[in-house]
């Protein structure tokens, strides 16, 4: 286990992102429920259909919600690319989005329901001492509904301040990168380290907000200064903070990687390489796959390593048998340049394939070394496979190819997968070729003899952006064509994951055994 | 003081009261009465537009009550009723203090006005000022209502049962008190009530209800000994057999 003081050093600025995208996040969805439940509150009529909305919205889960954000904001992005105003479809603004919308119904409802709650001879009084319809609102109904409209942003503060661990995936930075991954490199003090902190975070906000509604309904002074001050300590240092963090400027490059060891690893390796090139390089940890490459070729990161087999399948969406390993590096080149312009620096050297793998030593590895032979067993069997690998292209060209028909299939995360068919829980895992617990947990692949599953050949893209405007980057950086090997690749991912180093100092190690 | 010409209410197709012509006299007390559904409340809301009337015109001191807005109207009329609602995050001296507030008076005058209030319906100040309204009995809050209702100096004041959620004592009481206030200040008052003993009591004059329509006004004496129809007599009938249950008890008790 890489060491927590390692993981508490990451602390203040994952813990100060993570309060400024959900402080905003609360003021963006409080400054629309708070007036538009004032509204409903005024027309009943209205009130069902805009509370069902915001309901709906909330069974939204929240991760799927944050994903939706992208392409919206995509969508929204081009249009207002158009008119001149750039916005960055992955990071802040997603999450912020999202966890906006997500914050806006425990606060919407109980606006209305505290002004509805609000006795009626109260209002015919204020209004027959000869109050207006604004100070009505200002003087006695929103004081009156104030400690249910507290009680809604308290419930919207802790589940904001929640999900916005998920926001990570969507390449906004948050606690969620201690956890994301935490969990993919089997770093428990990192997970450890998430979830404290947010859970923290969580009551920590919730206790001043209501220290600051109690000091305000009952008039003591005490409680609302400490606490007023106790959340403008908070703005101060989170907003603060912003004046002082570098903008990025032209010379940062944004590494983006995806949700699993070697992945952290070839990031940490990159940063190395930038920085050696005279650059500054800047981690944008556990993307989504295609949230990834879609922030890739719009020049939102700038480095990705991506894999041959997920462009042709997933990017260009071709179905049918792959050519050869050899044959597909081109293909994916030009469609990438002429497509997107984005570069493929260099092939890594190395392939990860999606693998079917079963366990060593049982009865079942006697009989079965081949998909084919899998095949027919497939009806006792349960399969275990991460979150994306049931909805590739890849796994109904399997399923359909060898006719596989698995008496169960179960998702889980990528780090827990091997552990689950090691002790029996599946019998057959999707694996990763390049997982160095596949040899150590004593795990065998089995031989797609059919040739389905397409190359996977690790290849290093570049965003349009830096193709242009770094050739000497680029230059240095395709250096890396062929430096890895596929043993080189599994033993940094099992120093990883099976003796908890962390990503950044296997990486160390093999940038020196590199040179 | 007050005048209704043609007043009417309307909701949809039903007419809820009117067409109605009522006079109330400067200094003059009017009570309204009549059976639940008569059109009382809604005839008093209708002098201070806390309804306004479908039809008709209303005349408050001579003035039109459409030419003036809303809010500004009722910061001149007193207006008291039954469930008080004192503002419950109010002190009882923010309570008192509100429309003088809203109509811009300087402190020291609010401060001084809501003590010589708060004696008048016999409160101490110095013990009821800071009160909230949850630490007031019925009669407390009814008090306060009443004070609050005659902050800003009014000429007119509207009453809609103010007393009929109190026990009989308090009740007695507060009709004292409110009867002395009233005449101290020479208020002009539409009362409404479904209590016949309170309305024959404080009444100069009675004005009888039916169905949104004026079934008779004239002085309580008038009333009684020349009921214009038999809903009338029937109105007045429970009060006179209790009177005089009560005078034969009396007669015939050893002095």
């Amino acid at each position: 286990m890489s060491g927590l003081q390692e993981q508490l050093a990451l602390l203040p600025g994952y813990a100060i992102a993570h309060l400024q995208l959900s402080l905003v996040a609360l003021f963006v969805g409080a400054g629309i429920s708070i007036p538009l439940g004032i509204y409903l509150a005024r027309r009943p009529r209205l009130e069902p259909g805009v509370l069902g909305v915001a309901s709906a919205l909330q069974t939204i889960p929240s991760l799927a919600l944050l994903a939706i954000a992208v392409p919206l904001l995509a969508a929204a992005g081009a249009l207002l690319a158009r008119v001149g105003v750039p916005i960055r479809g992955i990071g802040y603004l997603p999450a912020l989005l999202a966890l906006a919308l997500y914050s806006v119904l425990p606060i919407l409802r109980n606006t209305v329901a505290g002004l509805h709650g609000v006795d009626a001879a109260v209002l015919e009084a204020a209004r027959a001492v000869g109050m207006t319809k604004r100070q009505r609102l200002l003087q006695v109904e929103l004081p009156l509904a104030l400690p249910v409209i507290v009680a809604g942003l308290r419930t919207s503060a802790v589940w904001v301040v929640g999900t916005a661990t998920l926001s990570t995936p969507v390449g906004a930075t948050s606690l969620g990168n201690f956890i994301f991954s935490g969990l993919a490199t089997r770093n428990d003090a990192a997970v450890l380290v998430g979830c404290v902190a947010s859970a923290a975070l969580a009551l920590g906000l919730d206790g001043l907000i209501r220290a600051l509604e109690r000091g305000v309904r009952t008039g003591q002074r005490a409680w609302t200064f400490g606490a007023a001050a106790g959340l403008a300590l908070l703005c101060l240092v989170t907003f603060g903070s912003l004046a002082f963090t570098r903008r990025a400027g032209p010379e940062e490059i944004a590494i983006g990687s995806k949700v699993f060891t070697e992945q952290y690893v070839l990031a940490e390796l990159l940063a190395r390489r930038v920085t050696a090139a005279g650059y500054t390089p800047r981690l944008v940890p556990s993307l989504g796959s295609t949230v990834g490459f879609d922030a890739l070729r719009n020049d939102e990161i700038d480095l990705f390593v991506d894999y041959t087999g997920t462009i042709w399948a997933t990017i260009m969406h071709r179905d049918g048998l792959p050519p050869r390993r050899e044959d597909v590096l081109p293909v994916v080149k030009r469609y990438l340049a002429d497509e997107y312009g984005v570069r493929v620096v260099c092939a890594l050297g190395f392939e990860n394939t999606y693998a079917l793998a079963i366990r060593e030593g049982e009865a079942l590895t006697d009989r079965v070394r081949k998909i084919s032979e899998l095949a027919p067993l497939s009806p006792q069997l349960a399969l275990g496979s991460d979150y994306e690998f049931l909805q590739r292209a890849e796994w109904r060209a399997l399923r359909d190819r060898y006719g596989l028909r698995f008496r169960e299939e179960r998702s889980m995360d990528p780090a827990l997968m091997v552990q689950a068919v090691a002790t029996g829980q599946v019998d057959v895992i999707s694996a990763f070729s390049t997982d160095g617990r596949l040899a150590a947990e004593r795990l065998v692949v089995l031989e797609d003899d059919r040739g389905v599953i397409p190359p996977y050949d690790a290849i290093l893209l570049a965003s349009p952006r830096l193709a242009k405007e770094r050739p000497d980057l680029v230059a240095r950086l395709a250096t890396l064509e062929g430096a890895i090997d596929a043993d080189t690749m599994r033993r940094m991912n099992l120093a990883v994951d099976g003796a908890g180093r962390s990503p950044a100092e296997v990486a160390r190690e093999l940038d020196a055994q590199l040179r | 003081m007050i005048a209704l010409e043609r007043v009417c209410k309307r909701y949809g197709e039903r007419l809820a009261v009117g067409p109605l012509d009522l006079e109330v006299a400067r200094g003059e007390l009017l009570v309204l009465c009549g059976g639940s559904g008569s059109g009382k409340t809604t005839t008093l809301k209708m002098v201070n537009r806390l309804i306004a009337p479908s039809e008709g015109r209303v005349r408050v001191g001579g003035l039109d009550t459409r030419e003036l807005p809303g809010p500004t109207l009722r910061r001149r009329i007193g207006y008291c009723f039954q469930h008080v609602g004192l503002f419950p995050h109010f002190s009882v001296a923010e309570n008192v203090a509100v429309t003088p507030k809203l109509l811009g008076w300087d402190a020291a005058r609010i401060a001084a006005r809501v003590d010589a209030l708060l004696e008048q319906v016999e409160l101490e100040p110095a013990a009821f000022r800071e009160r909230r309204p949850h630490e007031l009995s019925g009669g407390q809050a009814q008090r306060v209502g009443l004070a609050r209702a005659l902050a800003a100096e009014p000429e007119v004041l509207l009453l809609d049962e103010p007393f009929a959620a109190l026990d009989p004592p308090t009740r007695d009481r507060l009709q004292q008190a409110f009867a002395r206030i009233r005449r101290l200040l020479g208020l002009t008052v539409v009362f409404v009530t479904h209590d016949l003993v309170e309305a024959l009591l404080l009444a100069d004059r009675i004005a009888v209800l039916d169905a949104g329509q004026l079934v008779q006004v004239g002085a309580p004496a008038e009333l009684m000994q020349r009921p214009a129809d038999a809903r009338v007599a029937e109105l007045f009938a429970t009060p006179r057999r209790q009177a005089e249950a009560v005078d034969r008890l009396l007669a015939a008790s050893p002095a």
